[in-house]
């Protein structure tokens, strides 16, 4: 696929990209290399410019609820408590009111937010707005999650519990995400493959597959196995900016 | 607390020395009161008055709600009207624009002569004062809805009308109610001003005729008390307005939390 933009910049170029069924994918670069671009070509919330996005092989764009996705922001409605924020997209795809209260409690619940479902987003620290916002994009149980740097905006204590229990709700939900970043540290701890991505124009240079085994944790944060990949994506994130 | 204190204190003692003030200089002076009345003789004249001065604040209040609740209603219809269409809105705007910017002094003998009943005409003068600012406010507000939410909508297959009625119309709210705000105002000003035009007097008059009917009578003291009045509502309106407005938006808009902080 290839993205170009109104004004004639090119963002992405030939962006030849495999999602499978329950990877944990990150899209690893620099600022300017198209990675949120290729995101939103992905949830279809853009067109690109040349190419096609396929779902389970075919042409067909996926249902509504097919595919979650979770802004660098919260994005959440102010004026609307935590369960009327979560229950957003049952309400716009029809359910039934008790379902969707239901399935919005349980979501609550699966990123550790019970007992806060009458409270406004206000209310909460950045790092809990976050949590509502990735239960908002599981409620209706998604075959993908796109998450455009998450946790780029909170304080390092708060993202390394987030990385925990988002790995936490991977493996419980056995969806596949797609992770945009721009911290080696963090694709390395959290992901199965890493594509890394170079700027001007937005490309991928490498695509790799981390072997290392889940559960991870922080023994495996603080284990030689995850500073020596850390350092072998570095050097290749390294080339990528130069080349 | 402390806050609170400087808040009402502050200006209810300036008031107060500003009056005390006056009150002395008038008796000091020896002003005659059919040149500038002492507070003491304004609150009498609001006192025996009140017969005339009652039912005339009665009379111009209603004016003011009547053609607001219209502002309301004409200016919220058309904000949305526009939001729906971005080519009515470039058609019409720039007439309602040329409606706000003529003033309503110079339009209102022509609206007096055209409608009949006094009142009527009346009411249409304040309104066109009054729903300009709802209708600039509503359509922006319209078009402010967080953009990455929007996304969120269309990402879901949200309708037209679910995307109006669950994202649009709530980010609306604060601008909505801030247009409200300067509109409420602005309805007492234009009902007052129209009523000058008009010059109509009879069995259903406004505070501007009276003091119109006090100037040629040179009872300066009701002519202050009128006027008086006539601050009263503005302030009084402008309160309601604004606690409306806490009320609807104390839960989650930056305007309401930073007074209960």
């Amino acid at each position: 696929m290839a993205k170009r933009f109104a004004n004639g910049t090119l963002a992405l170029t030939g962006l030849d990209l495999d999602v499978r069924p329950g990877e944990f994918l990150s899209l690893l670069g620099p600022s300017g290399c198209g990675k949120s671009t290729a995101l939103r070509l992905i949830a279809g919330l853009a067109a690109p410019s040349d190419g096609r996005v396929r779902w389970d092989g075919h042409d067909r764009p996926p249902r509504p609820g097919d595919i979650g996705f979770v802004f660098q922001e919260p994005t959440l409605m102010p004026w609307a408590r935590v369960l009327a924020n979560v229950t957003l997209p049952l309400r716009l795809g029809h359910t039934p009111r008790g379902e969707a209260l239901d399935r919005a409690r349980e979501a609550l619940a699966l990123v550790g937010l019970a007992g806060f479902e009458r409270a406004f987003p206000r209310e909460l620290s950045g790092g809990m707005r976050m949590r509502v916002s990735i239960a908002r994009a599981l409620v209706m149980r998604p075959r993908l999650l796109l998450m455009d740097e998450p946790f780029a905006a909170l304080d390092e204590i708060t993202r390394l519990k987030l990385n925990d229990d988002l790995l936490a709700v991977w493996a419980e939900r056995g969806l596949a995400i797609v992770f945009v970043t721009h911290s080696v540290y963090e694709s390395v701890y959290l992901s199965s493959r890493v594509a890394i991505m170079a700027a001007r124009p937005g490309r991928i240079v490498e695509d790799r597959a981390l072997a290392a085994a889940y559960p991870r944790s922080a023994a495996f944060r603080h284990g030689a196995a995850y500073g020596a990949q850390c350092a072998e994506i570095s050097a290749a994130l390294g080339r990528a900016m130069a080349a | 607390m402390r806050a609170r204190l400087v808040g009402w204190l502050l200006p209810a003692l300036v008031g107060l020395l500003a009056l005390g003030a006056w009150e002395a200089a008038i008796r000091f002076l020896d002003v005659p009161p059919y040149i500038v009345p002492a507070p003491s003789r304004i609150a009498r004249a609001l006192v025996q008055d009140w017969p005339i001065l009652g039912p005339a604040l009665v009379f111009t209040l209603k004016i003011a709600a009547l053609s607001l609740l219209a502002a309301v209603a004409g200016g919220g219809a058309l904000a949305l009207l526009f939001a729906r269409s971005p080519l009515i809105e470039r058609s019409l705007f720039p007439y309602a624009i040329i409606l706000q910017v003529t003033p309503v002094v110079s339009v209102a003998p022509l609206i007096i002569i055209w409608v009949d009943n006094t009142t009527a005409a009346l009411l249409i003068c304040a309104w066109i004062v009054a729903f300009f600012p709802i209708l600039s406010n509503t359509t922006l507000g319209l078009a402010s809805a967080d953009r990455n939410l929007s996304e969120l909508f269309r990402l879901y297959g949200a309708s037209r009308w679910q995307t109006l009625r669950y994202l649009r119309l709530p980010s609306a709210l604060p601008y909505f109610l801030a247009g409200v705000r300067i509109s409420g105002g602005l309805a007492l000003i234009g009902a007052v001003v129209a009523e000058f035009v008009a010059g109509a007097g009879g069995r259903e008059s406004g505070l501007a005729y009276r003091i119109l009917e006090a100037g040629y009578r040179l009872d300066i003291p009701r002519m202050f008390a009128a006027l008086a009045l006539i601050s009263v509502a503005g302030v009084a309106i402008y309160a309601l307005l604004a606690g409306l407005s806490h009320l609807l938006l104390r839960h989650w808009h930056d305007s309401a939390l930073a007074r209960e902080e």
